[in-house]
C-alpha cells in the first residue's frame, strides 16, 4: 500500500495497484451498466423495475470504492496521480464523485414510477445513467485534455439519448435533436480550442499546458492565438453549464426530457460541467486569469439577467426551473470571479457548497413535479400545481421547502450557498457585483413564490389524485433531509467542502510550479 | 538506406489523388464515383507511407478503403440507381462553394508560410521501424484510460442508436 502514500512521484514504467484502485469506481459502474443491459433481455415486463435496483447497487459499490480512495487521501496526501498523469485523484475529484453518485441515485429512484407510467421501462435507461456517471467521473479526475474531452463526450452522448428516451412524445424527440445538434457544435468548438492549446504547448497534460502558457503569456500578455484558444474552450465550457449567451438549449431540453432526467441534468450533469470548468480554469489556464476574469464578469451578469428575467414569464414549471437553474449558474460564476482558489478560497468553496446544496434542492423540486405525472396528465404546467396543498399536502409542503431553499431563505440550505458567494465578493472588493447579485436574488423570490402561490392559494383544476410510490417517497425524503439538514447543520458540510478544497488548493500550485 | 520518398513519387501519387477526386464528383454513376474514391484513398495511403507513417497508412487502407467504402457500396445498393443518375451533378451553390474553397486554400497557404513563428516547432522523428510501436505504447500505456473510455463511448453510441431507432423495444 505504500505506493499509494507517496505523493507526486515520478510515474513507474508500468501500471500499479494504485492505478487499479483509482479506476475502481468507474470499473464497477461499467460492470453494472453492462450487467443491466444483459439482465434486461431476460426480465419479463413486470420485473423491469429490478433494473433500477441493479443500478442502485452499482452506484452503492462505486460509492464504496470512492470511499476507499477518500480514506487514502489522508492529511498528508493531497492527491494520487495515476495512469501516467492522465488521472489525478485529489480531494476535489472525490468530492465531485460523491455529488454525481448522489444525484444519479436520486434520479434513478425518481424514474421507476415515471417510466412505468410512460410505458418506456427499458433497462437501457438505467445503463445510460451509469455510463454518463462514468463520463462525469472522468471529467472530475482527468488531468489530460484527451481524457477530459472523452469523459465529456461520454456524459453528453448518454444524456442526449436519455433526453429523447420518450420516443412517443414529440417534445422529447425535439428536445433531444436540438440538444444533440447544439451540443455537438459546442463540443466541436471546445475540441478546436483544446487542439490550439496542444499546438501552443506541445502537451496534452494540464500541468504542462499551464507551464507552457505561463511562459508564453509572460512573453506577450495579449497573445492573439492564446486569446482565441481561450475563447473557443470557454465557449464549450460555458455552453455545458448553460450560461447566457449559450443557454438556449437548456429550456427546450429540460422541458422535453423525462422529468427525472431533467433533474439529473440540472444537478449531476451540471456539477460535472462545473468540475471540468474549475479544473480547466484553476489548473490548466491559471496563468491566463487576467484574461478570463473580465470575460466571466460579462457572462455572469448576462446569465443572472437572462435567467432571472426570463423565468418570471414562464408558465411551464420545468421551463421555469430551467431558467432558474441558469440564474443559479450566474451566482456560481460570481464565485469563480471573486476567488482564484489560492489567495482567496471563499468563492471556490462557495461554488462547491452551492453545487452540493443545489443537488438536493433542485432534485427535490423536480421530484415533486415528476410525482405529478399521472396517466393522461403530464403535470408540468403551472396550473397543474394549483391546489396541490389540498390534494397532496406532504408534496406541497416539501415543494415549498425546496422553492424557499432555491430562493435562498435563511434556515434552509440554499441560503448558505448564496452566503459564501456573496461573502467572497465582499472579501475581494467586488461590491457592485455583490449588490447586483442580491437584487437578482429578490427577483428570484418572486417567481419561486409564484409557484408556491399556485399550490397554496389557488383552487385545484383537476380532481385526479396524486399517488406516491415507495421509491419516489424515498427520493423526496433524501432531498428533503439534505435540504433541511444542510440548513440546520451547515458546519458538517462546510468541513467536507474545506477538506476537498485543501487538497485541490495544494494541487493547483504544487503541480503547476513543480 | 536509400529513401524511396522521391519527388517523383510525391507528384505521381498526388496527381492520381487529385484526378480521381475530381472523377468522384463528376461521374454520373455512383459506382464509378465509389471506385474513384478508393483510388484517392489508396494514393493518400501511399503519401502517408512517404511521410514515414506506416501505421496511418495501414489504417487508411483498412478503415477507409476497406470498411467505410463497403458502407458506401451498401448505401449505393439501397438507393435507386436509375433515379440517382438523372439527378443534377452540381447544384446551384457551386460558385459560392468555389469561392469558399479558394478562400480556405489561401488561408492554408498563408498559415503554412507565416504560422511557423506562432506555434513552437516540435520535430518528433522516430526511427522508421519503431513508429507503430510508439503509437502502441502511447495508446496502451500513456493514454490507456482515455482509450478504454473511448470504447465505452462507442458502446453508448451503439446502444443509443438502437434505443432511438428501434420501433418497439
Amino acid at each position: 500500500m505504500d505506493v499509494l502514500t507517496t505523493p507526486l512521484t515520478a510515474f513507474s514504467q508500468y501500471f500499479s495497484k494504485s492505478d487499479y484502485v483509482l479506476a475502481l469506481p468507474m470499473i464497477l459502474l461499467t460492470v453494472f451498466a453492462l450487467g443491466i443491459l444483459m439482465i434486461d433481455l431476460m426480465l419479463p415486463e413486470e420485473w423491469k423495475r429490478l433494473n433500477a435496483l441493479t443500478a442502485l447497487i452499482g452506484l452503492g459499490f462505486s460509492a464504496a470504492a470512492v470511499f476507499r480512495i477518500h480514506s487514502l487521501l489522508g492529511p498528508e496526501v493531497s492527491c494520487i496521480p495515476g495512469f501516467f498523469g492522465t488521472v489525478v485523484m485529489d480531494r476535489f475529484a472525490v468530492y465531485f464523485f460523491y455529488l454525481f453518485l448522489v444525484g444519479a441515485a436520486v434520479a434513478v429512484l425518481m424514474s421507476v414510477k415515471y417510466l412505468e407510467i410512460e410505458r418506456e421501462n427499458h433497462g437501457e435507461y438505467y445503463a445510460l445513467i451509469l455510463f454518463s456517471v462514468i463520463g462525469m467521473m472522468a471529467m472530475a479526475c482527468g488531468y489530460d485534455i484527451i481524457m477530459l474531452f472523452i469523459g465529456l463526450e461520454l456524459m453528453a452522448l448518454s444524456t442526449y439519448v436519455l433526453v429523447g428516451f420518450l420516443r412517443r412524445d414529440q417534445r422529447s424527440n425535439e428536445a433531444a435533436l436540438k440538444y444533440l445538434i447544439l451540443g455537438a457544435f459546442s463540443s466541436g468548438i471546445f475540441a478546436y480550442g483544446l487542439s490550439l492549446f496542444y499546438g501552443l504547448t506541445g502537451s496534452t497534460n494540464l500541468g504542462t499546458i499551464a507551464q507552457g502558457l505561463e511562459k508564453r503569456i509572460s512573453a506577450n500578455p495579449n497573445d492573439p492565438v492564446v486569446i482565441f484558444a481561450l475563447l473557443a474552450v470557454s465557449t464549450g465550457l460555458l455552453f455545458k453549464i448553460a450560461a447566457v449567451p449559450f443557454h438556449q438549449w437548456a429550456p427546450d431540453a429540460y422541458e422535453g426530457a423525462p422529468t427525472a432526467i431533467t433533474g439529473f441534468m440540472s444537478v449531476a450533469v451540471k456539477s460535472a460541467a462545473w468540475a471540468l470548468l474549475l479544473r480547466m480554469f484553476l489548473f490548466g489556464f491559471y496563468p491566463l486569469r487576467a484574461l478570463y476574469v473580465p470575460m466571466l464578469i460579462f457572462v455572469a451578469l448576462a446569465t443572472l439577467t437572462g435567467g432571472n428575467l426570463a423565468a418570471i414569464t414562464q408558465t411551464n414549471t420545468k421551463r421555469l426551473l430551467a431558467y432558474s437553474s441558469i440564474a443559479h449558474v450566474g451566482y456560481m460564476l460570481l464565485g469563480l470571479i471573486a476567488s482564484d482558489g489560492t489567495s482567496n478560497t471563499t468563492g471556490i468553496k462557495g461554488i462547491m457548497f452551492y453545487l452540493l446544496v443545489y443537488t438536493f434542492m433542485n432534485l427535490g423540486a423536480f421530484a415533486v413535479i415528476a410525482s405529478l405525472r399521472r396517466r393522461e396528465i403530464i403535470g408540468d404546467d403551472l396550473d397543474d400545481l394549483a391546489g396541490l396543498y389540498k390534494k397532496a399536502p406532504v408534496e406541497a409542503v416539501l415543494m415549498l421547502i425546496f422553492l424557499l431553499s432555491l430562493a435562498g431563505i435563511p434556515p434552509l440550505a440554499g441560503f448558505y450557498g448564496k452566503y459564501f458567494i456573496f461573502l467572497s465578493l465582499v472579501e475581494t472588493g467586488h461590491f457592485a457585483l455583490a449588490g447586483i447579485a442580491v437584487l437578482y436574488a429578490v427577483v428570484g423570490l418572486y417567481y419561486y413564490l409564484k409557484m408556491a402561490n399556485a399550490m397554496f392559494m389557488r383552487e385545484e383544476t383537476t380532481a385526479e389524485p396524486v399517488k406516491s410510490s415507495p421509491s419516489m417517497s424515498l427520493a423526496l425524503a433524501i432531498c428533503a433531509i439534505g435540504t433541511i439538514g444542510i440548513g440546520l447543520f451547515p458546519n458538517v458540510f462546510i468541513e467536507l467542502v474545506n477538506w476537498s478544497m485543501s487538497g485541490a488548493n495544494a494541487a493547483t500550485i504544487a503541480q503547476l510550479m513543480h | 538506406m536509400m529513401p524511396v520518398a522521391t519527388t517523383f513519387f510525391f507528384y505521381f501519387l498526388s496527381i492520381i489523388a487529385v484526378v480521381s477526386a475530381i472523377v468522384v464528383i463528376t461521374r454520373k454513376s455512383p459506382v464509378h464515383s465509389a471506385l474513384a474514391l478508393i483510388t484517392t484513398l489508396l494514393s493518400l495511403a501511399g503519401l502517408y507511407l512517404m511521410l514515414y507513417a506506416p501505421f496511418v497508412a495501414a489504417v487508411q487502407i483498412v478503415l477507409y478503403a476497406g470498411g467505410i467504402m463497403v458502407l458506401f457500396l451498401f448505401v449505393i445498393m439501397l438507393v435507386n440507381l436509375e433515379k440517382a443518375q438523372l439527378e443534377e451533378r452540381f447544384n446551384k451553390q457551386w460558385q459560392v462553394a468555389l469561392i469558399a474553397v479558394l478562400t480556405l486554400g489561401a488561408l492554408l497557404i498563408f498559415i503554412f508560410e507565416k504560422g511557423r513563428s506562432v506555434f513552437p516547432q516540435t520535430v518528433t522523428n522516430f526511427p522508421e521501424n519503431t513508429n507503430t510501436q510508439v503509437i502502441g505504447l502511447l495508446l496502451y500505456r500513456d493514454y490507456l484510460m482515455p482509450f478504454e473510455l473511448a470504447s465505452l463511448l462507442l458502446l453508448v453510441a451503439i446502444v443509443g442508436a438502437v434505443v432511438m431507432a428501434k420501433k418497439r423495444v
